[in-house]
Parts: C-alpha cells; structure tokens; sequence
C-alpha cells in the first residue's frame, strides 16, 4: 500500500461518526443516482444518457420539493418523521441497554390499539382524553415490551427472536380484536375500528394558519421531540440510565458493581416497549384517528435503521429520524413527477445503513481499534 | 542461521508501537525480550510472525533482506512461535494437533496417522519431551500443552523460536522443566526469543537481555552485567522497589469467616470443597495455586456473584453467605477483581464514571432518580490525584488508559472508603512494574489500617510477597497453610501441584 494512501487511511479512522455519517449519505445519494441511470431503458438501448442524468438531477430536485420546498411538504415531512423519532428512540434506548428491540412494531399495536380503545370507548375533554390515551399507549407498550424482558430475564430466551415472534401475535391480536364488536366500527364487516372522538384527537400543528386542509402536520411532533429531551436527560443525567448504559456496555462489570441484571434485562424493555407504544397511540391520535391491522406498518422496522444511522445518540437519533421522514415525503414526489419508484427511497434507505455499518464491518475484519465510530450498539449475539 | 530485525518502525493511529527497533539472535542463543506491558513487544513480534507489516525496516534472514505477508511465510522462513495462548483443540490428541495443517498423507491424500505418531514421538525423544502421543489435549496439564505447542513448532522445522511469556501459565516446578526444555532446544542449535516480563526468569536463562520501552530498545544487556534492580530500572526508566516493604502485621479480630464452603458448578461438578478459613483485620492472607484450581470461584462466592451450596460465610459476625455483591459492598467489602476489562471496569464509560461503579447509587453522588455528576467529578479529580492515575482528564474513556492505570482506577475505587474487607484476585495481572510496587504499597497500607486483606494470585511471587499467611489450593480444597517467611518458593510450589514436600506429614 502507498504511504499516501496508508496516511489517507488513518486520517479517516480518525474522522469523527458525524462525518462518517454524512460520508454514507452521499454515498448513497450517489449509488441512488447510478440506480436511476441504470434503470432508464431508453437510454440503455440509445446509449445516450444525457436524458438519464438530467433525470437523476430531476428526480432529486423533487425529492427536496417534496419534503422541504413548501409548507405543505414540510407539514408531511413532520408527520412522517414523528413516529420515527419516537420509535427510533426506544430501539436507540435499547441498544444502549444491550438489547435488540426488533419488536417495535408489535409494541406499537400494543400501544395504539389501547390508545384507540380510550379514545373511543371515553368521552371527556381533550385535556383529560389525550393524556389519558397517551398513557395507555405506553402502558400497552409496556405491557407488551415486559414478555420478551421477562422471558429473557428468566429463561434467557433471546430477545431478537421472542420480539420478532410477538410481533406476528400482536399482527394477527389486532386483526381479531378489530374484529370484536367492542372495537370494530358498527357499519363495517371488515376489521375497522371505531372512530375515536374527537376531544381525543392530536390538535393540528398548523392550526393558528387557520382552517388549512393540505396541512395535516399534528402535535406529536412535540412529543416526539420531548421524548428526544428525556432520553438525553435518562442517558446523561439519571441513575437509572447509567445503569442501563453500564450494563450495555459490560453486563459483568455491572453485576460486579451491584446491578441487577435480570431486572435491568426486565426495565430496558418495558421502558423499550412503553415508548414504542407511544408511538403507535400518537399515530392513531394525530395521523389516523382509528386503528386498522397495518397501521404500524414498517415503522417499526424502520426506525432500527433510524437508531443505528443515529448511532443511538439523542441528537443522531432525532436527526435520522427526520432524514427518514423527509425522504418518505419526498420520495411521493418523486414518484408523482418524475418516472422514478419510490422503491429508490427504500433503496437509498438501506445503502445508506450499509455504508455506516461497513466501515465498522472492515474495522473489525482489520482489527482497527478506533474509538470515535461507534454505533452506541450495544447488543450481545443470540449465543450469548 | 542468524535472525536481524533493522530499525523497525511501526505506528497505529496515534501510537508509536515500535520506534526503529534492532534486534538480532542467532542459532544458539536465548534472547530474552523484557518489557513493560504496552511496551511494543508484541506489536514487535507480530512484526517478525507476519501479521503485521512494518511501517519501515527490514527483517534479515542470514543477512538477506525478507518480507512476510502472512505467518505462512514467516513458518516457511523458520520461525516459530509459542503463543501465551495455546492454539490447540482441546478434544483432539497430541498427534493430531502437531500435524493439523501439514498432515503427513498417504494413498489419494488419506492421512498417515502411523507416520504423524512416529514424527511426534521422534521430536518428543529428541528434546525430551516426555509426550504421549495419544493422550487427548483436553486431559493434560497446561505445562504439557505447552510441550505440544512446542513439537508442533519443531515440526514446521523452526530454527529461531518465540516464545511469548511461555511461564505465566506454569507451576514453579513446572518453569523449571520448560527452562530445561529451552536448553535442549539451545543445545540442538536452534534460537530462542522469549518474551517476557519477569526479570528473574529472563535473569536466568537468557544469554542477552534486551529491555524494550515505550516502543523503543532502550539497551541490551546480558545476565552476568545486570542484576534485577538493573534491568526492572531500565524497563521503568527508573529506580524501582522491587521488594514489598512491610512491618510485620498485627492481626486482631476475625473479620472473614469461612465455614465448610462448597460450590458445585451448575453441572453439579464440586468446584471448591469444604474449604475453611478466616482473614483477620490487620492481616493480608493470600490464596496461592495454579490457575484453575477454584481461586476464581472462590473469590466469585465470597464476593456475591456466585451462590454456595454449602456452608457459612461470615463477615464481622453478619452471615453473607446469601447477600448480594452491593449488600456486601456496603457491609466493608471491597473486591478488585481479576478481570480488569470483563469485570472491574466498563471501558467505553469515562475514568469519572468507572470510578463511582460500585457506589453510584449513593447519596453522595445521587439524589433521587438523577445523577449528580459535578460531585462525581469532583470526587475522581481527587482520586485521580491520590492514586497516581495517569490521565489528562477524569472525562476521558477508561479505555484510553494503560493497563496499570485502569488497575489503579479500580483500586482508587474499592479501597477509598472505610473497609473491613478488601478482596484483591490478581490485583496486578498484566500490570507495569512500576504500576505493581505502587499497588503493593496500597495494600499494604490497607492491612496496616486495620483492614482484613485477602490475595488470590497466581503469581507466587507476589503471593509470598504480600501475604503474612499463605493458603494453598489445589483442585477445589485447601490443601495447606503456610507461613512464607519459613517456606520456601519451591514447597509451595509442590502443595500447587498436589503433592507434598519430602519430610511434611499433613
């Protein structure tokens, strides 16, 4: 190897994450590019490609429309965001407790099907119906994150698999409980819930704009970036997000210092769970206003993305989180104006995890030690 | 053959591992590498086994210039090398591990067994070696392991060996039979470079001594020219006290009682059998045997993180033997652990952090569900500065210190309180020696301010160093108790191995 080239290498071992980060992202933006050139037949067979670059700056330029040129794209942009935010914190949460949340998705049934269930079944003013509701979604959420903990805390069954299991019961719960007359809509066969009231409902973020119908942006927003400022006071300022961190970071060191360790495996995925279920009440209580068997959809999955690109840190976490928002909003643009899928999103999604997780991947084949990338990934092989 | 490295250079980002290091040792002669941990030395012999290209120099081999990309290359060139860890498989018999990879074949490659055992057998003859060339790996002593090992070095026809801190898995009795085993490898005309950081070891069987420090050989000397203090002087870059100084203790009240402790492992296989015995305040007590044996079980029980099935442990008259590891903690009991990095310290928390792992929780350092941060730093400013731990900030990650600092780290926490009991299991395993005289002194200046002190090392040195009183494990039991004032190295060597010394009726 060239000593310039030697030199090149330790000064990027030295980059920080951020710029790592952002290193990824314009990677990805890059094999998105060549992804759009390739698959523009037309100029394949002509071998012409201008048509197929000014496509890629086209297809681009929507995606920024989309989710950042007008108030009606940036109002979508923070709705799609919240619940990444929100769930991308609980997996993050996890992680630094050494644990795999995989099921998100589940805990956000949980947490959404008894939001809806309060917000249908109780009629009181919103300053008591939403707190309420959100109060059920964590407790659903907890309740629902508490099996695998349990489980992993007394048997020591994995987490990975107990959660990825108890997403498919919490998928095909819902399907029956929004099958039972106390939760499916009266006039429907198909399983539906009920509308919840709408005192229960998230206020509109955009609301002192007046009666704007193209703005669907609601609150949770808020709570979503409350939750960013409680878990950057758990992780830097409480007792118990030391200990959490302490045992990610060194389960045996933790128990040597007097942690219990099956009660910390328990807590970090109760309180995993619990804010996972918030997500899922506020995306009934401002997106959906009812609740249908996919209404999580792939949040839940998604947001593992979002906690690792984040590097499971409040501010990482809360900015990828957005990063996702924004390219789901605008990648409906893109789709609408330009002949791109929005298949490129999903696309750009993944390259853009594998790029930070692949610098670690040669890292560890190298046995480069650096201290500044760190994924804030905690979690233990299914062997151990 | 002749062996030279030349000016070495090799660099990490942000450590200079080795700084234009030369060497050379040539058939018949035994280099002894010595060196702090962090000094270079394995980075040095990674170097010359081919894991590692050096940033510049050259390696000669007779006087012509080599490179290695691999140790393949490295084997081909005559090298060998004895790993500190065995690289065997533990269920395979000594045959088949010399032979893995150069497997003597016979008819459309199916393997010669008959020919592998006669290779074996005539290597173990030549060098005496005394291996049986069925007995399975998982059924021998580490000491004959490493016999193995050594045959499978000798089979890839080494001429200059390695071997890499080759005693600190040995018995006293056992060293010395690896020292005759060197000899005999010297005698048939091979090199030998034997890593190390024991300064009697390198003392007594090298030829030349070349002290690395800080990346760089800072002299060559030979055993005739230097004595202990000479060479530990130049390995620290300056004078060190190598005997523990102490007054004799003046033990007072029992403060550790152990009563016909039992400890099965969860296969229900006995670990540690009827063993009793009691620490007093003021005295250091120290647990001596061959790693294995139940010391770190025993520590684990008596410390909270592993459940006895039987029998009573006592701590000033409180019966523990069912409390949990913060329960004692709080009672006076203070343990360092054996594994700094597994146990003693989350390395990816900063100095300040790890400081306070074991007492977080209390009201000096938290109110209610938050931490009060400013106070902990506070705190380990102050520990730093006491216990001489070498670092620019207490907000910088544990794993930014060296070996000896993150142990002073763990021995600033546990024994900067008021104690009763200080349980210390090998308080300076891989730790510099300047580092080790200073963690003695804390100790002992624990015992003197009335603490009950209990040791569990495997270096016997250290052992007879610290301890007023010596016990002796072997195969779970205690099976001995001695004073290490009237015993020599040598018996206590003999009660590690199970057996007794000549005249001793126990």
């Amino acid at each position: 190897m060239p000593a310039w080239l030697d030199s090149l290498g330790s000064r990027l071992n030295r980059l920080s994450s951020f710029v790592i980060t952002l290193l990824a992202v314009v990677s990805a933006l890059v094999v998105g590019a060549l992804l759009i050139v390739l698959s523009d037949v037309e100029a394949l067979r002509t071998g012409n490609f201008g048509s197929a670059f000014s496509e890629v700056g086209a297809a681009y330029w929507a995606l920024v429309q989309g989710s950042v040129g007008s108030l009606q794209a940036l109002s979508e942009t923070i709705n799609n965001a919240t619940p990444f935010i929100i769930a991308g914190v609980s997996i993050a949460l996890a992680f630094r407790t050494g644990l795999f949340n995989i099921g998100a998705t589940g805990q956000m049934m949980a947490g959404g099907l008894a939001a809806t269930w309060v917000g249908f079944v109780m009629d009181g003013p919103g300053i008591l119906q939403i707190p309420l509701a959100l109060i059920a979604g964590l407790v659903g959420g907890a309740l629902f994150g508490a099996i695998p903990g349990v489980l992993k805390a007394r048997t020591g069954a994995h987490e990975v698999i107990t959660t990825i299991m108890l997403n498919y019961i919490a998928s095909f719960t819902i399907l029956w409980a929004l099958d039972t007359e106390l939760f499916q809509r009266p006039d429907r066969t198909d399983p539906i819930s009920k509308f919840i009231s709408k005192a229960s409902t998230l206020p509109r973020l955009f609301g002192f704009l007046g009666d704007r119908k193209d703005l669907f942006a609601h609150s949770g927003i808020l709570i979503a970036l409350l939750c960013v400022l409680g878990y950057w006071w758990f992780l830097e300022r409480s007792k118990m997000g030391f200990e959490f961190q302490a045992f990610g970071q060194n389960p045996d060191a933790a128990e040597y210092a007097g942690m219990r360790a099956k009660r910390l495996t328990m807590l970090g995925m109760i309180v995993a769970g619990a804010i996972a279920g918030l997500a899922g009440a506020i995306e009934i209580l401002g997106r959906y206003g009812y609740a249908s068997q996919n209404f999580a959809g792939t949040i839940g999955f998604d947001a593992i993305a979002v906690a690792l690109l984040g590097r499971s840190t409040p501010l990482g976490t809360m900015f990828s989180a957005i990063l996702f928002g924004a390219l789901q909003s605008g990648g409906r643009e893109m789709q609408a104006e330009t002949d791109v899928a929005i298949d490129l999103i999903v696309v750009l999604r993944a390259v853009i995890v594998m790029f930070i997780a692949a610098p670690l991947l040669v890292k560890s084949i190298w046995r480069v030690k650096s201290a500044q990338v760190n994924t804030g990934q905690t979690f233990k092989g299914w062997g151990s | 053959m002749r062996l030279d490295l030349v000016d070495i250079t090799k660099s990490f980002p942000g450590v200079l591992a080795n700084d234009r290091v030369s060497l050379n040792v040539s058939s018949g002669e035994v280099l002894a590498l010595i060196g702090e941990n962090g000094a270079g030395k394995s980075t040095l012999m990674n170097v010359l086994y081919g894991m590692y290209r050096p940033d510049s120099g050259e390696i000669r081999i007779d006087g012509e210039a080599v490179t290695f990309g691999s140790s393949a290359d490295a084997i081909a060139s005559g090298i060998g090398m004895v790993h500190q860890h065995f690289m065997l498989v533990p269920v395979f018999s000594v045959t088949e591990n010399v032979v893995l990879g150069v497997e003597p074949t016979g008819v459309l490659g199916s393997l010669d067994m008959a020919k592998a055992r006669q290779m074996v057998k005539e290597i173990s003859d030549k060098y005496h070696l005394d291996l049986d060339p069925d007995a399975l790996i998982e059924n021998l002593p580490v000491g004959i392991q490493q016999r193995v090992e050594i045959v499978k070095v000798l089979l890839r026809d080494a001429k200059i060996v390695v071997f890499d801190e080759p005693t600190a898995v040995l018995t006293p009795s056992e060293i010395l039979e690896f020292f005759e085993i060197v000899k005999s490898l010297v005698d048939a005309g091979k090199g030998v470079v034997f890593i190390t950081h024991k300064l009697k070891e390198a003392l007594h069987i090298a030829d030349r001594i070349a002290v690395l420090r800080r990346g760089r050989v800072v002299g060559e000397t030979t055993p005739a020219q230097a004595d202990e203090n000479k060479v530990a002087e130049m390995m620290v870059g300056r004078p060190v006290q190598l005997v523990v100084s102490k007054n004799s203790a003046r033990p007072g009240e029992e403060v550790l009682a152990v009563r016909d402790l039992t400890v099965l492992d969860v296969d229900g296989r006995t670990i540690i059998e009827n063993a009793s015995f009691a620490v007093r305040s003021g005295e250091v007590v120290g647990i001596a045997g061959v790693q294995g044996n139940g010391q770190t079980e025993l520590v684990e029980t008596l410390t909270g993180l592993r459940a006895a099935s039987s029998g009573v442990v006592r701590l000033g008259g409180d019966d523990i033997t069912d409390a949990s590891p913060r329960l004692r903690h709080e009672l006076g009991m203070a343990h360092i652990p054996e594994d700094r990095q597994r146990q003693g310290l989350v390395v990816g928390m900063t100095i300040a952090q790890n400081l306070v792992l074991t007492r977080y929780h209390s009201s000096e350092f938290s109110s209610g569900v938050s931490m009060n941060w400013d106070k902990v730093h506070d705190v380990a400013e102050e520990l730093v500065k006491n216990y001489d731990v070498r670092t620019t900030d207490v907000d910088n990650l544990a794993s930014t210190l060296s070996g000896g600092n993150q142990q002073k780290v763990i021995v600033a926490r546990e024994l900067s309180r008021d104690l009763r009991l200080a349980v210390a299991s090998q308080p300076t395993r891989g730790v510099d020696v300047g580092s080790i005289e200073y963690i003695h002194s804390q100790i002992i200046k624990e015992r003197d301010s009335g603490t009950a002190v209990l040791i569990v090392s495997t270096e016997l040195d250290e052992v007879m160093a610290l301890s007023d009183r010596v016990l002796v494990m072997y195969r779970g039991q205690i099976v001995a108790e001695v004073d290490p004032k009237t015993t020599s190295a040598m018996d206590i060597g003999l009660y590690m191995a199970g057996s007794k010394p000549q005249g001793v009726n126990a």
